[in-house]
């Protein structure tokens, strides 16, 4: 049973399963999108949390920092709170569909992606925090410049949100409501395979999500190590 | 904005006097070297001139105006270098001048050539040696046209061949009508660069006088020390 098992799903990779390559393409669409957005938001939060200086900073650094461990099923509920029919953002009639995934992995990932890049620019804004200053760069300005300065460290953030992102199953279980051909990801279809006795695509999708999270984590990897090599 | 006048300029954190009370008078021309033994306030005083530290107490004047916000530039002794090409290192400095990136560029690559580094201008800025990281840095103040350039120990641990390309550049910047004042521990540069000598000792100028009648004859007891190396090293507990 347990050799069968994986002998099936091998040979659902092997013949490259339609049902599995949708699976996996609306995954990578749902979380890329995500991690996208997550890095527009998230890293130049997490740099204008590091240079600025407001009242109640630490306030909002404790903050993004538990927000950190949100429970990705908290941020289904409250998305689907504001995307249902009588939310106030019902009428754009997103509930059950992708962009209502990205929504909500969104949420999921910034608070990650700007705790992230808070600590990795605020390192270095201590150092370069006086020429900055001494060359009248504006506080926009040492952001950006801090944020290209850092961005080869930084993918560290962008390859967290993108796994937290693809392991995430909560939120997008709620607001997708794992529809077939819909909706349904990666992490909900193995939720749902496996409560339905069907193992073999469930592990497909399993060995899948993990070689895609290892062969994104390899490449990044290998992109920090040139970049290593070129610049510092 | 000359001349600057600096009256009784004091800075004490926690109460320890770092400056205290400089009084010190500087013309619009020419290169002024700041010498002083360790702790006698030398980059503090840079420091206080650029903006970074609020001063405790007196005043400065720029020629009966205010600080030009963008007139002075300063060059630490370890200077920024981004993740980025030696190029881009340099044009960093006018990105606040609201200047466009291509026009950056094309200044940048001048300057660059100048200070005889146009042929790296693509390299990697931290692969660059101490003295050329030492030359970008002021290709990069220099880039900015400031009316007054700070300079803090640029040459320090560099060889001496490095040092006096840094040297032959900070002459240029002058002749190109900025002035200068740099902190230095190098009585050889001092004598070398310097048109006058600011003294500091524990936080107070001893004298300013003309680089030649400095080493022929100091005025103050601590500075006649100091050229023997005879100075003893302030002390505070």
């Amino acid at each position: 049973m347990f050799t069968s098992t994986f002998v099936d799903a091998l040979a659902l990779l092997a013949t490259f399963d339609a049902r599995v390559g949708e699976i996996v393409w609306l995954s990578l669409k749902v979380s890329g999108g995500a991690v996208v957005l997550g890095t527009f938001i998230g890293l130049p939060l997490g740099a204008c949390l590091a240079v600025g200086r407001f009242r109640g900073k630490h306030v909002a650094l404790v903050l993004l920092n538990g927000m950190m461990g949100l429970p990705s099923v908290v941020v289904g509920v409250v998305v689907y709170l504001f995307l249902s029919r009588s939310g106030p953002l019902g009428s754009f009639g997103l509930l059950y569909t992708p962009s209502a995934m990205v929504v909500a992995q969104t949420l999921l990932v910034v608070p990650l992606m700007a705790a992230i890049s808070r600590q990795v620019v605020e390192d270095v804004w201590q150092r370069y925090a006086e020429e900055l200053q001494v060359m009248c760069f504006s506080w926009w300005q040492s952001v950006t410049t801090l944020l290209y300065d850092c961005r080869h460290s930084l993918m560290v953030a962008v390859l967290a949100g993108l796994g937290r992102a693809m392991s995430e199953v909560g939120a997008v279980m709620i607001v997708g409501g794992n529809i077939d051909r819909s909706t349904r990801v990666m992490t909900t279809a193995i939720a749902l395979e496996t409560s339905k006795g069907d193992l073999p695509l469930a592990i497909a999708l399993g060995v899948v999500l993990i070689l895609l999270i290892l062969g994104l984590n390899a490449f990044a990897f290998l992109l920090r190590q040139w970049a290593m090599q070129r610049y510092d | 904005m000359f001349p600057v006048r600096i009256d009784n300029l004091r800075y004490s954190p926690n109460g320890h006097p770092v400056l205290d009370g400089i009084d010190l008078h500087l013309g619009s021309d020419g290169i002024t070297l700041v010498l002083g033994p360790n702790g006698a306030g030398k980059s503090m005083l840079l420091r206080v001139l650029c903006g970074l530290v609020e001063p405790c107490g007196g005043t400065i004047d720029w020629g009966g105006g205010v600080r030009p916000a963008r007139g002075v530039m300063m060059v630490f002794q370890h200077p920024m270098m981004l993740r980025a090409s030696v190029l881009e290192n340099v044009a960093l400095g006018l990105k606040p001048l609201g200047v466009s990136a291509p026009e950056r560029q094309r200044s940048a690559m001048a300057v660059l050539e100048r200070i005889g580094l146009a042929h790296r201008a693509d390299d990697s800025a931290r692969q660059l040696s101490g003295g050329e990281k030492q030359r970008l840095a002021l290709a990069r103040a220099w880039l900015t046209r400031p009316r007054l350039l700070l300079l803090d120990e640029p040459t320090a641990s560099l060889d001496p061949s490095a040092t006096a390309e840094v040297e032959r550049i900070i002459r240029e910047i002058r002749t190109d009508g900025t002035r200068i004042l740099m902190v230095t521990h190098n009585l050889g540069q001092a004598t070398r660069l310097g048109d006058d000598i600011v003294f500091i000792s524990a936080g107070k100028v001893c004298e300013h006088t003309p680089t030649r009648r400095f080493f022929a004859r100091p005025a103050s007891e601590e500075a006649r020390l100091f050229i023997q190396g005879e100075l003893p090293w302030r002390m505070t507990f």
